[in-house]
């Protein structure tokens, strides 16, 4: 890449202050009270806070309500095809790792028709923020089951209820070699949103977040037994995953302390459906990013390519044959 | 495995050592066909490529084709485990695998069958058999010998036993390993070929093991090449023009991934898939030394789909595939038309539909190359017609898909893929690379999708450039990237990149015809058929025929000029290896006949009445073929007039 040389320099010359307008592109056409409007809202105050190039940032989606994030940040985006959000940031985010690359992702988009690329984003661990907008329903194509809708919910096409049981996508993602960041989080406690979408953002690796949220369209009271009873959220505090303010404490005493670097914990608590697990679950800083394991650390010149070129030719040419004596071209 | 070639007659003994044949003088040559077949992993494909090398290096025409048992462990003496390679050796430059063998090295009678059973042996052909079977301790395998060996004899082959194990035995301990050497050398003296050149190239084959595997395998090759100076009556000499300028050797496999590196891409995306995946193979050995990357994609979508990732945020980058991948990534191909990525897919056809002949040759893709994804999806379709084709179209691919932000689909096949052809070492030029990826600041407002009035043609703006920020969209959109809700809107995206393929259309030139100008017949082909047509095209010519062809290496968009040269025949016809319905069926007829897919193509846009032969036995068409049924042809017309 012709930037790494220059990138110190030019990112001090970048490092400049942005307000929130500067990530805000057209006005959301979400629902009045979808989740995604939190998750937008927490998003672009991240990119404030961390001052992020809106230049040098991308947001890929695949299809789905929540796939309509990018178009809503000013910043490159790439609304894709439904399911592979996730390849495509990986092609962008290895070769560009100077990008900061996030994906905007739903419950059908993610655990259903992309899910082969879900477990493998997961062992390729590349440098990512990725946002699991799970609202248990599919909402674009107006109110299907999803694999993360509960066995018994009633939709378009499982009138009599969904006949199997919910896909866990916090308890898939701790399964799977690899697995570096995986934390969950309610659109209700906007504060832990954000908490936890900065911890992912610092995250060196790829960071799943799973947030839980209202579709006021379809599943209007879904909900509402964890928004009315705050013990059936509970709350995991550690002094190295997210801590909890005075206030919210107050309001949320269901808690627990949890070192986000026990898998087993992890996945025990990740089981639990009820009450919701909120908080960092599991953070490895120390899986390798397959964009760094991968990449050759030298510059791509043309003399470089020209060099490897001749070399592989010579493995495969037929020299002229030459008079006696001669010196032919080594290979 | 014992199976036999039907046979009535009893066994007769094994000769002894031939009469020793000395002062033969070699019979000259224009061309022949050699085989050398074995069970997997009895090195008859290394005895083989050798062979190609060698010829080459003495500069003789050469074509080379692997021939692959299906399996990856085949049991030993079954027909369908052979393995080896089939040269087409020349005089002139050859363009094509050629016509039957002419003379077969067979380390047993078992894979030999299944050559003689495919048609592929000329009848009378020379057949240089390993004769230790004949005394093996288990009856039945030497009862299938006799037998299939007097089966051979009876039906006039000129079959020549020959105990290879037992004077490989002389030299070394276990001479299955190593016979291929010996086959080697026997195959110098056959063809007259330079015993030193032999030499350097076991040194070059396996100068990477020890010095100890390349001194036995010399001893072997000059043991067979002695061996057969003193025994066999026959000697050939196919006269060679000695090459002038360096030359390769590779299969189209090789090339393409060779172009790849020399075209300045950066990442290759793929999944394993036959008959591509050696394209893979060679570029994971040799991608990462110029700071390439091969990904290895969990599926055939994700490997687009990166490839589209990293071609949006970067280079142009490429993904190579066969035909099942290559439907799979239909969606994610729109995508990229959709959205204007500069975007390369390789699709080294095999025999289909769903899984049908993996290893196998056949053009069954040009229509859903040139269709394929839903809605209006236009990209370019090109096809390399040789095997330095294979280098070179990569590099133009990847040209055009940066200049004119399309996908460009480059339609390889197994024949291609497997074939091996000499051809001019490539001379670099830097105007082969990829230029380095923009991240200027474009001016705040400019839109990604600025379309030229003209040309359909906009600048991309990539990740990293200030105030070039958009978001894309597989949605209808707008200039500005905007989905568009407008019916207008639509309208018009879809009639500038609908542009683009015109715009690049004025750029090509006819292609050239070969042979006359104008006269009776014009035959057109496309891909790897090349070298077959206009073999035949020259041997009709020469009986006075006035047959000509013209190759297509862009299929979409087709050149200008091509009905303006179908005008100058009287009959114009496709050679295809893709079906067409036969006419001879009883209920095949004009209002329902599928025609071929050039000539489906060609019929459509020029409204040219052409006919079209396709043959789809997943073999190559050999020009033999084609011959034979232009010459039915021609006389049929002769008849009616």
């Amino acid at each position: 890449m012709t930037m790494r040389a220059t990138e110190c320099v030019m990112r001090m010359i970048h490092e400049e202050e942005h307000d929130l307008e500067s990530y805000q592109s057209s006005i959301p056409r979400w629902c009045n009270g979808c989740g995604d409007n939190a998750i937008l809202a927490a998003v672009q105050r991240l990119c404030r806070d961390e001052k992020l190039q809106p230049e040098k940032t991308v947001f890929v989606s695949g299809i789905g309500c929540s796939s309509r994030f990018p178009h809503y940040m000013k910043t490159y985006g790439f609304h894709s095809i439904h399911g592979r959000a996730l390849p495509i940031a990986e092609g962008i985010k290895f070769t560009r790792p100077d990008l900061q690359v996030f994906v905007a992702t739903g419950d059908g988009d993610c655990c259903s028709i992309g899910a082969a690329h879900w477990i493998h984003a997961i062992r390729y661990n590349m440098n990512m923020t990725v946002v699991l907008h799970d609202n248990h329903i599919y909402g674009l194509t107006k109110m299907q089951a999803s694999p993360t809708s509960p066995a018994g919910l009633k939709s378009k096409t499982t009138p009599r209820g969904a006949y199997l049981e919910a896909l866990n996508p916090l308890t898939v993602t701790l399964g799977v070699q690899n697995v570096s960041f995986v934390a969950q989080a309610v659109d209700w406690i906007p504060e832990v949103v954000y908490d936890i979408l900065a911890a992912a953002f610092h995250h060196k690796g790829f960071s799943f977040v799973r947030i839980i949220q209202r579709c006021p369209e379809f599943l209007p009271q879904h909900l509402d037994p964890w928004l009315h009873d705050p013990n059936r959220n509970l709350l995991l505090t550690h002094e190295n995953g997210i801590t909890i303010s005075p206030g919210l404490g107050r309001a949320y005493k269901n808690q627990r302390v949890h070192d986000p670097s026990d898998l087993d914990r992890a996945r025990e608590i990740a089981s639990s459906e009820d009450p919701i697990p909120v908080g960092i679950l599991y953070r490895n800083p120390n899986i390798p990013c397959y964009e760094e394991t991968r990449h050759s650390s030298e510059l791509r010149t043309p003399g470089r390519i020209r060099e490897g070129l001749e070399a592989e030719l010579d493995k495969f040419t037929v020299w002229p044959q030459e008079k006696p004596g001669e010196t032919r071209r080594a290979s | 495995m014992n199976e036999t070639l039907a046979s009535n007659r009893g066994s007769k003994a094994a000769p002894a050592a031939r009469p020793a044949a000395k002062k033969k003088t070699a019979v000259t040559l224009t061309e022949h066909v050699v085989e050398i077949v074995s069970d997997s992993g009895e090195g008859a494909q290394r005895c083989g490529q050798s062979l190609g090398s060698i010829a080459a290096r003495m500069g003789n025409g050469v074509w080379t084709v692997e021939i692959i048992p299906a399996e990856i462990q085949p049991p030993a003496r079954s027909i369908e485990g052979a393995s080896g390679n089939r040269i087409r050796l020349g005089a002139k430059r050859v363009s094509n695998g050629g016509n039957e063998t002419d003379l077969v090295v067979a380390f047993n009678e078992q894979v030999l069958i299944g050559r003689v059973r495919a048609g592929e042996l000329k009848p009378g052909c020379t057949i240089l058999l390993e004769s230790a079977w004949r005394e093996h301790s288990d009856p039945k395998i030497a009862a299938s010998y006799t037998e299939t060996h007097d089966r051979l004899v009876t039906d006039g082959y000129k079959v020549i036993e020959i105990p290879m194990e037992q004077e490989c035995r002389k030299h070394v301990s276990d001479p299955r390993r190593g016979k291929n050497m010996f086959a080697l050398g026997m195959l110098c003296s056959i063809y007259s070929l330079d015993l030193q050149l032999a030499r350097e190239q076991i040194v070059f084959a396996f100068g990477k093991k020890n010095e100890s595997v390349v001194k036995s395998n010399i001893t072997l090759l000059e043991a067979g090449y002695e061996w057969a100076e003193a025994n066999l009556e026959f000697k050939y000499r196919i006269p060679a023009a000695p090459v002038k300028e360096p030359q390769i050797v590779v299969n189209g496999n090789t090339a393409l991934a060779l172009g790849v590196l020399a075209s300045g891409m950066e990442v290759c995306a793929m999944y394993p898939i036959t008959p591509a995946t050696s394209a893979s193979h060679y570029l994971s050995e040799a991608f990462e030394s110029v700071g390439g990357i091969v990904h290895q994609a969990e599926d055939e979508i994700a490997a687009c789909a990166f490839a589209i990732g990293a071609s949006y945020a970067g280079k142009c980058a490429v993904t190579i595939t066969s035909g099942p991948g290559y439907s799979l990534k239909q969606e994610a191909i729109g995508l990229a038309v959709m959205c204007e990525i500069p975007l390369v897919v390789v699709n080294v056809q095999r025999g289909g539909p769903s899984t049908g002949q993996p290893t196998k040759a056949e053009q069954g893709d040009l229509l859903t190359a040139c269709f394929g994804s839903h809605g209006d999806a236009p990209k370019v379709v090109m096809a390399p017609a040789t095997i330095e084709d294979c280098f070179y179209s990569i590099i133009t691919a990847r040209k055009i898909a940066e200049t004119f932000n399309v996908v460009v689909v480059v339609l390889s096949d197994a024949n291609l893929a497997t074939s091996q052809q000499p051809f001019s070492r490539p001379q670099f030029a830097d105007t082969w690379l990829a230029p380095p990826v923009d991240q200027s600041a474009v001016d705040e407002g400019t839109k990604p999708y600025d379309w030229d009035p003209v040309t359909g043609l906009a600048r991309r703006l990539v990740p990293g450039q200030p105030h070039g920020m958009h978001t894309l969209t597989g949605l209808a959109h707008d200039r500005a990237s905007r989905v568009a809700y407008n019916p207008e809107i639509n309208e018009e995206a879809i009639r500038h990149r609908s542009l683009k393929i015109a715009a690049l259309q004025k750029t090509l030139k006819a292609p050239p015809v070969f042979g006359g100008d104008s006269g009776d017949l014009l035959l057109i082909g496309w891909g790897s058929t090349k070298g077959a047509i206009e073999e035949t095209v020259e041997r009709l010519r020469e009986e006075g025929h006035k047959v000509s062809s013209m190759h297509l290496t862009f299929l979409q968009p087709m050149p200008a000029g091509i009905k303006e040269i179908m005008q100058r025949f009287r009959r114009v016809m496709t050679i295809e290896s893709n079906w067409c319905d036969r006419l001879e069926d009883a209920i095949i007829d004009e209002t329902n006949r599928r025609y071929s897919a050039l000539a489906l193509m060609l019929r459509a846009r020029y409204l040219v009445d052409i006919d079209c032969w396709s043959e789809v036995k997943g073999q190559p068409i050999k020009p033999g073929t084609i011959y034979r049924v232009i010459r039915e042809k021609l006389e049929k017309e002769r008849r009616k007039t």
